[in-house]
């Protein structure tokens, strides 16, 4: 085995060429799947919220977004937007950020369609109420309606950002210096170890994504603890009581 | 204050309120009984505007309810509305169930908003409740912020729907308490509720749905020694 190849070019893996040259590797591939992820996530409210509208002429569009994104593989989309970027912007676009509006563009329509689940998921007693006291639909969204349903996305939302955090390496192949094309990069010139580069790679992917998931497992128990953990803790404090 | 010309409703094909006439006026606590599915419900969601009516029209203060130019909110903002389901905020504080509303649609400061609620919150008796969220309160505390919430923008009228179905035997009285207090301030009150001992000690008038209709109504003294109708007498029996 050749573990020292792996331990060579950790630099590389983790930052590319940066700070002598352009930022790469994981460092990248971080940046891409944050900046998608935020893009979308404000792509997935907009259009989330368009799919609940009555009105059909804002309705009916989102949907079509929606279901195309859905029935299309994101490596088609990363071809698409790198082919037609530089057609519709008449100047060339660097790889990193055509793949970022991709991930954007992909990520939303899901994100959209979490959002869509979050909302409808809180009774509707919650949007009655809040309109009965007088606020308008746009108040009861912000104030009442949303932010339960941005928390109940959450456990969504994180394997949304974890699948993209993966996806990320399909920019790959439009030449972007991300994690994966940096370890192909150091097979190629090594030639001596593939196996240990892509596991090396791999372990990589998989911290970042645990330590997602795992997260996400924290925050959620975080925040439903004044709604319904006291709850719990008070009955089992009262089932001891009552037990002796 | 409250006028109802004639209205009528479908869900689909179910002919839920079939012409209702009525005129309720400042001060008056009325209480809307009868069984269920008689469209008691759906009566009063009208008088806000949660539920469309297809035919008819419901005047509050002399604007009406249902024309397109009318500011629904602001109409709304008169007339509190009290849940079978409470319906409170999970997410935020009591304090801030009772002050989101005059915050956010009266352009109130916060100061002041929390002031009011915790005035409110000490009339319903659950000033020491403010702090906590809805999901640490017992069902009669929760129902008693939803009725402060209620109160919390000044409302003209108040609309309760329901207000003690969902709670424990032990929890009514608590609440029904609360109701008494705001019927005897003079706010002008229409009650959805099977709690005959409440509508005999503060309505001026009970009516009884079924099918759609009132078909019977009057004071407390008449409604419940003396009811025509051969359906409220059997309504009655049921449920004395």
């Amino acid at each position: 085995m050749h573990w020292e190849v792996v331990w060579n070019n950790m630099d590389y893996f983790l930052l590319g060429r940066y700070p002598a040259g352009p930022l790469g590797g994981l460092a990248l591939s971080i940046l891409l799947a944050l900046g998608g992820i935020f893009l979308a996530f404000w792509i997935g409210i907009i259009f989330g919220l368009l799919r609940l509208s009555k009105r059909w002429y804002l309705r009916i569009p989102s949907i079509i977004y929606i279901e195309i994104i859905r029935g299309t593989p994101l490596l088609l989309l990363i071809f698409w937007f790198y082919f037609l970027a530089p057609v519709i912007f008449h100047r060339p676009m660097p790889e990193a950020r055509t793949t970022l509006m991709a991930f954007a563009v992909f990520t939303g329509a899901y994100v959209a369609e979490i959002v869509r689940a979050g909302i409808l998921s809180i009774p509707k007693g919650q949007m009655e109420a809040a309109r009965s006291s007088g606020l308008n639909h746009r108040q009861a969204m912000t104030y009442i309606v949303l932010p339960q349903a941005l928390r109940n996305m959450i456990p969504s939302f994180v394997n949304q950002f974890v699948s993209l955090t993966k996806d990320t390496s399909l920019a790959y192949i439009i030449g972007v210096q991300e994690l994966t094309r940096a370890a192909t990069q150091v097979n190629n010139r090594s030639l001596t170890a593939p196996a240990e580069i892509f596991f090396a790679i791999a372990v990589i992917y998989f911290i970042i994504c645990f330590s997602l998931t795992q997260t996400s497992r924290w925050l959620e128990k975080r925040l439903s603890y004044r709604t319904a953990g006291k709850i719990h803790q008070k009955a089992i404090e009262l089932l001891d009581d009552s037990l002796e | 204050m409250i006028r109802v010309e004639g209205i009528h409703k479908w869900f689909d094909d179910f002919h839920v309120l079939q012409g209702i006439t009525e005129h309720i006026t400042p001060g008056e606590v009325v209480v809307v009984c009868g069984p269920s599915g008689s469209g008691k419900s759906t009566f009063i969601r009208c008088i806000n505007r949660l539920e469309d009516v297809q035919e008819g029209k419901i005047f509050v203060e002399g604007k009406d309810v249902y024309s397109s130019d009318v500011d629904i909110n602001q109409l709304r903002a008169d007339v509190g509305m009290v849940f079978q389901q409470f319906n409170l905020y999970p997410h935020i504080t009591v304090l801030k169930n009772v002050s989101l509303a005059p915050i956010k649609v009266k352009k109130m400061s916060k100061i002041e908003a929390e002031e009011i609620a915790l005035a409110l919150l000490d009339k319903v008796g659950i000033y020491d409740q403010a702090h906590k969220y809805p999901a640490e309160l017992s069902g009669g505390q929760q129902q008693r912020v939803a009725i402060a919430r209620g109160l919390a923008m000044q409302p003209k009228i108040m609309l309760f729907d329901e207000p003690t179905s969902a709670l424990d035997p032990e929890m009514i009285n608590e609440v029904l308490k609360s109701m008494i207090d705001l019927a005897k301030d003079g706010m002008t009150m229409i009650v959805v509720t099977h709690e005959m001992g409440f509508a005999r000690e503060v309505a001026k008038r009970i009516f009884f749905m079924d099918y759609g209709k009132i078909l019977e109504k009057g004071t407390p003294e008449h409604f419940f020694k003396n009811p025509q109708h051969e359906r409220t007498k059997l309504f009655l029996r049921e449920i004395l």
